[in-house]
Order: structure tokens, then sequence, then C-alpha cells
């Protein structure tokens, strides 16, 4: 057999991911008026339900995984694409493009992991399904302190030759102690 | 390599964004492979539709990629079988708990303790959530055994959580 069921497992949530975006796309395209709103809510929200995810992954990631606290962002780019990504997703993204101040990068994905799984039709918008990704790093990362963007520059899904998601460093988040209080 | 934990968290979000939109969310129901089941509002059983169907392309992928030693299962019991070991192992890390025929091609096939239900609590206190937490589960068995050559109906039901029963039936020809 060529496929143990580890890497069966690996495969079960971008075959999910990519189920759930066929299948909106597809219904959207037929839908009647009411149920078109109810999809385009479902499209909307998968960044913020991406970024609900991404909370809870984070313990998840923490508990398994023994990284220690990162000292800047180029360390956390190095626990996201080198333990995280292979964690989760079975894939090493590479980390390029840094910006001079060193508060943005992109990582390099030759494939988009959705694209073997996902059949877009050419009039709908790609970018929706990208959202979940991007959520689910922004709510890991604000759970160890960390206001980030994420966003898709490139796409093997729309025909570029790589797939790129580039992250910035917004800024550090404090506790918020009320006035008077230490 | 971790388990499936980003699938579960994805299911519970897709779960959850399904039914933020319903307007009448009324009693649970039980699932079917195309959600008609009495009782239900139009908005649930399209939302059980949608959850059946995702499962079922996922089954249908999962049945093609699943390692099987012997490619050609001389019964209808050994599918069973695989899905009951190989395929539950892969997708939730555990093998179902027992699975039962009346040979004339209905399986149940029972966890007691699904662990798409697990984090509710245990009981009966959600019962009537739980329908929605199995369609996907349903298709994903009907998925798989499409890929291995069998077409099939589906169906769950929850008599406390988290025990639940898959029932398959098989229609002769």
């Amino acid at each position: 057999s060529s496929r143990s069921a580890s890497r069966v497992s690996s495969e079960l949530f971008t075959l999910t991911y990519g189920a759930l975006v066929t299948q909106l796309c597809k219904d959207y395209e037929n839908d009647e008026d009411v149920n078109k709103q109810l999809h385009h809510n479902l499209f909307c929200n998968f960044l913020p339900r991406g970024f609900n995810i991404g909370v809870r992954l984070i313990e998840d990631f923490l508990a398994r995984s023994n990284v220690g606290r990162c000292h800047d962002f180029r360390e956390t780019a190095d626990v996201i694409a080198k333990v995280a990504f292979k964690m989760y997703l079975g894939i090493t993204p590479s980390i390029t493009n840094w910006s001079p101040a060193g508060d943005e990068f992109s990582l390099i994905l030759e494939n988009n992991p959705l694209v073997d799984f996902v059949e877009l039709p050419d009039n709908h918008s790609s970018l929706i399904y990208s959202n979940l990704l991007c959520g689910v790093l922004r709510g890991a990362l604000e759970m160890v302190q960390m206001a980030v963007e994420a966003k898709f520059v490139q796409d093997t899904l729309k025909g570029d030759g790589v797939t790129e998601i580039r992250m910035r460093f917004i800024r550090r988040i404090e506790d918020n102690l009320p006035a008077g209080e230490e | 390599m971790a388990d499936t934990v980003l699938f579960e968290f994805l299911h519970t979000e897709m779960v959850a964004e399904l039914w933020a939109h319903d307007p009448d969310p009324g009693p649970g129901v039980s699932v079917g492979s195309r959600g008609e089941e009495a009782g239900a509002t139009t908005g649930q059983k399209m939302s059980l539709s949608v959850l059946e169907g995702m499962g079922f392309r996922v089954g249908q992928a999962l049945g093609e990629r699943l390692p099987r030693e012997t490619l050609a299962f001389r019964e209808e019991l050994d599918v069973l079988k695989f899905l009951c070991k190989d395929l539950w192992v892969a997708v939730f890390q555990k093998q179902m708990d027992s699975l039962r025929t009346n040979h004339q091609g209905t399986y149940v096939l029972q966890d007691n303790s699904f662990p798409l239900l697990l984090p509710m609590a245990s009981g009966l206190q959600y019962l009537e959530e739980a329908p929605k937490f199995l369609a996907f589960t349903c298709g994903l068995l009907r998925g798989a055994l499409c890929t291995l050559g069998i077409e099939s109906v589906v169906t769950a039901s929850v008599a406390a959580l988290p025990v639940c029963k898959f029932q398959v039936v098989i229609p002769k020809s």
C-alpha cells in the first residue's frame, strides 16, 4: 500500500475544506436569492471562523510541540513554517522576502495545499477560500500576543507560479490592565 | 504528524456557521442522506444536506486514498469491517466499537465515544444538537462506500451522548 493512515489523516483537513468551498460555490450558482444570502454570509465569515480555529489550535500546538517563547519575528517565522505547517498540513513552506525592518515576510508554498481538492467555477471569486488559513494564522498568533496580518498575494489556484502568503507584524498585544491596577 | 484536530476544529466551525443563520432552529431531527426528515425547517434541511454532501465528497476521496490490503473484498461484510477499522482509525484515531448486521443489507455501526460528540456534555443534555454533528460523518461513510462500489443510505441516531449509531442500508437490486 502506498499511503499510510497518518498521511490520510493529514489530508483530511484539506479534503474537508476543499469540499466545503466546492459545495458552496456550486450551490451559490444554483440558488435562489434567499439561499444566496446564506452562502454570501458563509463566505464572508470564513475569516472569523478561521480565527476561532486558530485560537484553539495554538493551545494544541504549544502542548504538542514544546517550543519556547519566540524572541523575535524571525523565530516566529521559523516556528510557523518548519514546525506548525509541518505538523498540521505536512508541508514546509520556505521563508523569503523579509522587509528591511524585519516585520514582514513571505511563506512560499509550491502548491496551495487546497488546490488539489477545490474546483472553483471560472466566474467565481477565488478569494474566499484562502480566508480560512489566514484567519487561523491570525487567531493563533493573537493568542501569543502578536497582532499580525496574513494574506495571499500569489496563488497557484489563480494561475500564479507559486502560492505566497504575506505575513506582517502589526504590534505586540499587551495585557490591558484597568487604570490603577498593576 | 498531528492527528485530525485541525479537521475537528473545522468541522465544529462549519456546523456552527450553517446554524448561525437558521432563523428557526427548532428541535433536532434524525439525519438522512437527503436531510428529508419530518419537522425540519427548510434551513435545517439544507444545512444538513450541505454537511452530508461535503462528507460524501470527502468520503469518496478517502476511499481512494486508504491502503487496502485486499483490493477485492470477498463480501459486503468485509467492506463494512474495513470502514469500522481502517476508515475510522484514519479519521478518528479509534475503531468503531461494534458492528451488527441482519445479513440482509442492514448494518448498525456503534461508536461509544464518538469524537465529534465528545466536546458536548455526555448524557441527554444536548441530544437535540447531536444530528448536526453527525451529518458530515454519515456522508463520509456513504462516500467511502460509493468509492468501494456500494450504493447505500446512511443515517445516524443518538440515544445518549457520546454514544451514536450509524445505520447503513444497502438496497438489494
